[in-house]
């Protein structure tokens, strides 16, 4: 029945093949639905966590200690993917670990991009003094090596996930606004902005609503890169024990645990290894995706 | 002269290569050097030259895209040299130009209708949208395309239907004057005569005044009234169509009209004038 | 035919990415020795296609499906690659459109210039800059030593156009594919280009395929050529004859679509809407006969 009152309302018009809307240009798009997907069922796991995992995650259990996944000799029913040194349910501690990541993916990454991109249309479109102040700004910036500048940040914030956070941001904003400000240029070197000028736009309006959709999909595709960097970021912080405190689970800290007892239980180190690797090829392969579908130039 | 409409004094214009970080601004290239022109009501003027020669960034100085570093522009009779964009906006309606390539001034990731209504609502000219796309379609119609261009991006259309669009985007606006530069240069000829038909047309209609930049004598004679020559900035020759082609004054205008190849075989075209070339590179 | 020294015979070709649309309609053109042969039509004519085909550089999208290219008693569409390139530069060489983009803007010009003299004609370095000199003087240029000392960007379209005509003139090729070799370029600088192509190609006895959108220039420099329209040959003949009579309707249209400063009243007629009607219709018949079997 749907499939006909759709077919029926192309049909109908009388203006020439309607361009697809925007959702079913995303649905139709394989990158978009199995990047978008995977990202999607990760928020949903991570919101529902405590109702989703089968186990306590923090529950110790010295006697079930190493029991390795399902499927091996040894497996014991209720632990799907094993359990780590101290007895505790990997997949339950993997479930709640992608809370933090998700987290800092999503606030660290748009934080980044928002103060990133902003600073770098600004340069870019103003330059001038403007864009001197900014790009001199960016690359002393950038002369801090960025390790020793997050274990800095939160050796100064303390250990938490706030600090993880605002080091990803402080270090990585500058990623953002080199990018955007070399794209701006660019753009505002093109006829269409001198011909928003004869038409009388303000400047804000060129650069908003000009200049920014031309921007976007490299935003996007940035952005999305960012999120799985964020992700990273985040689990090496953990590994080295500088992010959230040590009761909360999360992929890095689990990776960290399950490197010291790689020979006993190598599924402690897999099952979040994997889980990061797939959550970060997951944000490309959508950034590539969005890029695609949402872009009137690349879609042609 | 009451029907002059653009008026440009002794302009002169300097790229500054801007400072860099370390450096002083440069001592900057002058383009033009000191460059008299003038526009009258409804009247078609050519421009032409060679690369170098100064054209385009005469044209946009014109239009306030690039700051004189000298000389003046009255536009119907108020100086508009030193205007910032603010104060410049109410003119900007006024004042539109057409550009070389379409692809590149038509907004890639807008569609046409929204390329061509936002004008029209930026001036208000129309109350409302509905009222300002029936002003598009009015204006669609004018230059031949079908109304559905309005949902379409300027990459899915041809040159000569980008440059209309180019066209209609100018005189939607109903302006008084217009700067079109080079723009029927990357068009097969049979869509240039087209798309010159079309401007010849709508100047007449609309009583433009209209300024051609063009490095194409024969094209200019074919629309233009009068035809400024320039040459490294400045005016080497300027005066009625006609005259100018019938008994140029300067040597470098002989010059360019001998160059032209008519579509007629000539065996004695390619060896004349090959000495006073020479001399004139020389 | 013992005159011709290129001989494209029923070139076909489709574009693989449009839905096999044909490009090239069964061409035919023959370049005879010491002629300038004017290829004529607007974008998406098929022009450059062909000239694309001589050289061997097909773009993935295109496909020949039929006819030859016959040169020197050999079909170019047969051999294979390695035998290609003994032929081009040697026996055929290109002077390309845009001569800012044709330079390897990282090399010097006596490098891009020795180049082909060394791997075609077996010159030692020393011989080839010697001979890269003489060139350049051929084509008048003033200071060749610094030429050859400067890298592309610091010289001007016009001389750029110059060493790179200088470049596919040295090899003493049989045949010079120029496309579109002054479009790029000022009316002026393109009279001295045009005539310098006509100068090299009357001296040195060269075949050319004078590929352009430019009825005027080819005019002045073609003794024949083929108009050129959707792929498919619209009328070939002598440059004075099809220029003064032309017979086929799309011949005129073109002409009376070119503005001409000499007769400000005339020129700037859009071709007809019965006029292309009957080209497509025309274009529609024809690609019926060609697809019925040859003898049916």
């Amino acid at each position: 029945m749907e499939h006909w009152s759709a077919t029926l309302a192309t049909s109908t018009t009388d203006t020439g093949p309607q361009p697809p809307s925007v959702a079913a240009r995303l649905a139709g798009d394989p990158k978009v639905v199995c990047g978008g997907g995977f990202i999607l069922f990760l928020i949903i796991i991570a919101i529902a966590a405590p109702l989703v995992a089968p186990q306590d995650p923090l529950a110790q259990n010295l006697l079930m200690a190493t029991v390795p996944p399902a499927g091996f000799a040894e497996a014991e029913p209720g632990y799907l993917l094993g359990t780590d040194g101290l007895g505790r349910d990997v997949l339950s501690r993997v479930i709640l670990g992608a809370r933090v990541s998700l987290t800092v993916a999503f606030v660290a990454a748009g934080l980044a991009c928002l103060i990133g991109s902003l600073l770098g249309l600004l340069a870019g479109f103003l330059g001038d003094r403007a864009d001197a102040v900014i790009s001199r700004l960016v690359d002393i910036w950038m002369a801090f090596p960025p390790v020793l500048l997050s274990i800095l940040l939160v050796a100064v914030l303390g250990a938490g996930l706030h600090s993880v956070i605002i080091a990803i941001v402080v270090i990585d904003w500058t990623r953002f606004c080199r990018v955007v400000r070399i794209e701006t240029m660019a753009q505002s070197q093109m006829d269409y902005v001198a011909a928003a000028r004869t038409i009388g736009f303000s400047r804000p309006a060129i650069l908003f609503r000009e200049i920014l959709p031309n921007v976007v999909p490299v935003l996007i595709a940035l952005l999305t890169l960012e999120m799985g960097i964020a992700v990273v970021v985040e689990a090496i912080l953990s590994f080295v024990g500088l992010s959230v405190s040590s009761d909360t689970p999360t992929w890095g800290g689990m990776i960290a645990e399950g490197r010291q007892i790689v020979h006993e239980g190598w599924w402690v180190l897999a099952a979040p290894l994997v889980a990061l690797f797939a959550t970060v090829v997951a944000f490309n392969q959508l950034g590539d995706g969005l890029a695609r579908s949402l872009d009137p130039v690349l879609r042609r | 002269m009451a029907k002059d409409l653009l008026v440009a004094r002794g302009l002169v214009v300097a790229y500054g290569r801007p400072a860099g970080q370390y450096t002083r601004r440069r001592a900057s290239p002058v383009v033009l050097h000191g460059v008299d022109i003038c526009v009258g009501k409804g009247e078609t003027v050519g421009i032409v030259g060679e690369s170098g020669s100064g054209k385009t960034t005469l044209g946009r100085a014109l239009l306030g895209l690039v700051r004189p570093t000298a000389g003046s522009v009255v536009f119907d009779g108020s100086d508009i040299t030193a205007l910032d964009e603010q104060a410049r906006r109410p003119l900007r309606r006024r004042m539109q130009m057409i550009f070389q390539e379409p692809m590149s001034s038509l907004n890639p990731r807008h569609t046409i209708g929204r390329i061509l209504i936002e004008p029209i609502l930026l001036h208000g000219l129309a109350s409302d949208r509905a009222a300002a796309r029936a002003l598009v379609h009015g204006v669609l119609d004018r230059v031949g395309l079908p109304r559905d261009t309005v949902n379409r991006y300027s990459f899915e259309l041809s040159g000569g239907q980008r440059q209309r669009v180019g066209i209609a985007r100018a005189v939607v606006l109903r302006p008084d004057f217009v700067l079109a530069d080079e723009i029927v240069s990357g068009l097969d000829v049979s869509t240039q005569a087209q798309v010159l038909r079309l401007l010849k047309q709508l100047t007449g209609e609309m009583h433009l005044a209209l300024a051609f930049i063009s490095h194409d004598l024969s094209v200019i004679r074919s629309i233009c009234q009068r035809v400024v020559v320039m040459r490294e900035g400045r005016v080497v020759e300027e005066g009625p169509c006609e005259r100018v082609f019938a008994a140029p004054l300067s040597a470098y205008t002989r010059m360019l009209i001998d160059a032209i190849p008519l579509p007629t075989v000539d065996p004695g075209w390619l060896t004349r004038g090959a000495a006073a070339e020479v001399a004139a590179t020389a | 035919m013992s005159g011709s020294r290129l001989a494209v015979e029923a070139l076909s070709a489709i574009s693989l990415r449009d839905g096999n649309r044909p490009i090239l309609r069964r061409v035919s053109l023959a370049v005879d020795t010491g002629e300038v042969h004017g290829l004529v039509g607007e974008s998406g004519a098929g022009k450059s296609t062909i000239a694309r085909a001589i050289l061997g550089i097909i773009p993935s999208q295109v496909k020949i499906t039929g006819g030859r290219i016959g040169f020197e008693g050999r079909d170019l569409l047969t051999l294979s690659p390695k035998e290609l390139r003994a032929v081009l530069g040697r026996d055929i060489a290109l002077v390309p459109q845009d001569p800012s983009t044709a330079l390897n803007p990282a090399r010097r010009i006596d490098a891009l210039m020795t180049d082909g003299l060394r791997l075609k004609r077996g010159l030692s370095m020393k011989d080839a800059r010697l001979r890269a000199h003489a060139l350049l003087d051929e084509v008048q240029i003033r200071d060749p030593e610094r030429v050859l000392g400067s890298y592309p960007h610091q010289l001007s379209g016009g001389m750029r156009q110059r060493v790179l005509i200088a470049a596919a003139f040295g090899l003493e090729p049989k045949l010079v594919i120029a496309d579109e070799p002054t479009t790029a370029l000022d009316v002026t600088v393109q009279k001295q280009i045009l005539r310098l192509i006509r100068a090299l190609q009357e001296r040195h006895g060269t075949s050319v395929l004078f590929v352009s959108h430019d009825l005027g220039a080819v005019a002045k420099i073609c003794d024949r050529l083929t108009v050129l329209y959707m792929g498919k040959v619209m009328e070939q003949g002598a440059t004075a004859e099809v220029l003064a009579a032309p017979r086929h309707p799309y011949t005129r249209a073109l002409l009376a679509a070119n503005p001409r400063y000499d007769r400000p009243d005339t020129g700037l007629e859009p071709t007809p809407p019965e006029v292309i009607a009957a080209l497509r219709a025309e274009i529609a018949a024809f690609d019926v006969s060609s697809e019925a079997p040859p003898d049916g």
